[in-house]
């Protein structure tokens, strides 16, 4: 009789709504800027709306995951202990621990999407000081603003999967993709939101946008059967409501139908790309849950 | 460094008293019960069911009974936190929370954790949990207040069988061995120790004699660090951000319309 998984003795940490949202939402905010940059980098001038509304996306996001991730701490008013010592206040960092390092990752992101946040304001002339503009490319500080957050936006779209691969739980530790699943994820919904606003206004290039998505669906699918293949006899869990879930929410409503609408979308220039982009925006939302809830559960 | 210090529990002599239990909430002041609402398992003599924030030694009845109950035994183990010596909490603890002491013990502080919970997924033997009264992850300190005195741990003081024994690891290990050697010697022939070499996270220093295997007791049969999977998983994780910024480079590049 062969011995079970390791990781089915081990206790559930209860990250809960708050951390599947932040998971969820940072992984918008750090594909939101990485999409903005790519597009300032590479795209032209009739991406740069769309890059605006990146950036524009990806603040105000991210002050909400610091709020989520402080507001799931057991002791909110201790969240500077992931920073500073509390006794020496000297500063608090370990290579080696994906919480750690997402901490002040999650801290710096937050600083350049700030700055990209306002040199958007004043590139859309909302702001009164127009020399922020320069926190835009093509100068150099736009182009090291839009390089440094972007490196930084991947990190944070991809970090929590790994955070929750170092571990001892079920699924979760299980697997060494998870990282690399939540990070497509985070790119993919990330153009889909801004496909979504996009069409709203109207704006050109979001083909652009459902083309990368489209892309991005494509190697979702890949990257979550290699997950599942990958989980051993550790995928059993998933023969469960999240298993169903997981196919039916984040496979076919998530993934296949909105590749269907992006591929009518693109060939007849109708609006179905809204409902495309709406329900990769869900699949996305349910992929958290399931990664984090099964597990929880188990 | 002082020498290395640890429990080695001989679970064969245990009788399921639970006084190493109570003996633990007394000197550590932990609560009886959680907000003072008594749950019962209901389907054991054990209420205590598992470690917890609030329970740092547990003893576990392994009942092993056939349907009618005629025939069967009773498995009994105080359980508590293994101090490994490649500690997994320890590993991935963000705020420095969770320390090494001189004893080669690993002790959470109280004061400095903030309640992120990754300590609690990466034990690989599900020991740490929330303490509600402090909102802090806790688990067994191995007494270290009483070790700094020189007093032995509450629980093992406490124990009547001699099930649980402290001292130094190195001492307990001979100890140990010389107990399996006698119980093999008698027919017992299951009789095996759990974590008392390098072997397993680089030892446990609280180790466990068994007569069945590890599963049975609640233990897993091959703990590992978290941190196996942080190399590849950042890899792939590296790889996928270089695929992902060339399916974008591709998708929103102009050709000859750049401003």
């Amino acid at each position: 009789m062969s011995a079970p998984s390791s990781t089915l003795f081990t206790a559930p940490p209860e990250w809960h709504w708050l951390i599947i949202f932040y998971f969820f939402l940072g992984g918008i905010a750090g594909g939101a800027y990485v999409l903005g940059a790519l597009m300032d980098l590479f795209g032209g001038l009739q991406q740069r709306p769309l890059a605006r509304l990146a950036y524009l996306v990806a603040f105000p996001l991210t002050v909400v995951c610091g709020l989520l991730l402080t507001a799931d701490l057991r002791r909110p008013l201790r969240f500077w202990h992931m920073m500073l010592q509390s006794e020496t206040l000297r500063p608090m960092f370990k290579a080696w621990s994906p919480m750690s390092v997402g901490s002040w990752a999650l801290l710096l992101f937050g600083f350049f999407a700030f700055l990209a946040f306002l040199g958007t304001l004043a590139e859309d002339e909302r702001w009164r000081w127009r020399g922020l503009a320069r926190l835009r490319p093509p100068g150099l500080l736009g182009v090291l603003v839009a390089v440094l957050g972007g490196l930084l936006g991947f990190f944070v779209a991809g970090y929590t999967g790994v955070l929750l691969s170092v571990t001892n739980r079920p699924i979760w530790g299980d697997t060494t993709l998870l990282g690399l699943v939540f990070l497509i994820s985070g790119a993919s919904t990330a153009a889909a939101l801004l496909a979504l606003l996009g069409h709203r206004r109207a704006m050109t290039g979001v083909h652009a946008l459902e083309r990368f998505d489209s892309v991005m669906l494509v190697l979702e699918l890949v990257a979550l059967i290699a997950l599942v293949v990958s989980l051993g006899g550790v995928a059993r869990l998933w023969l469960s409501v999240w298993g169903a879930l997981l196919v039916v929410g984040v496979v076919v409503l998530g993934i296949l139908i909105p590749l269907g609408l992006y591929r009518r979308s693109l060939r007849f220039g109708d609006a179905t790309g809204v409902a495309a982009a709406a329900l990769v925006l869900a699949g996305g939302f349910l992929l958290r849950v399931v990664i984090i809830l099964s597990s929880e559960g188990a | 460094m002082a020498q290395a210090m640890g429990f080695f529990t001989d679970t064969t002599i245990c009788i399921g008293c639970k006084a190493c239990e109570v003996a633990c909430k007394e000197w550590n002041q932990l609560p009886a019960a959680n907000g003072g609402a008594n749950t019962l398992s209901g389907d054991s003599y054990d209420n205590t069911r598992r470690l917890d924030g609030i329970h740092w030694r547990h003893v576990k009845f392994v009942e092993q009974f056939t349907p009618d109950r005629s025939q069967g035994r009773w498995l009994l183990m105080s359980d508590v936190c293994k101090h490994c010596v490649q500690a997994g909490c320890l590993e991935v603890c963000p705020t420095g929370a969770i320390i090494r002491t001189e004893f080669d013990t690993v002790v959470i502080q109280s004061d400095v954790c903030n309640g992120c919970r990754d300590c609690i997924g990466a034990c690989p033997f599900g020991v740490i949990d929330i303490n509600p009264a402090s909102g802090t992850a806790q688990k067994c300190t191995l007494c270290y207040d009483r070790l700094q005195v020189g007093l032995e741990p509450a629980c093992a003081k406490a124990c009547p069988t001699a099930s649980i024994q402290f001292g130094p690891v190195a001492d307990l290990r001979k100890r140990a061995d010389a107990r399996v050697s006698q119980l093999q010697n008698a027919g017992e022939t299951r009789a095996r120790l759990y974590g008392a070499d390098d072997k397993m996270l680089g030892g446990l220093n609280s180790f466990f004699l068994l007569v069945d295997r590890p599963e049975v007791y609640g233990l897993p049969p091959d703990p590992r660090l978290p941190s196996r999977n942080l190399k590849s998983s950042s890899w792939l994780s590296v790889i996928g951000a270089v695929v992902v910024g060339v399916a974008g480079l591709i998708s929103f590049r102009t050709r000859g319309s750049r401003a």
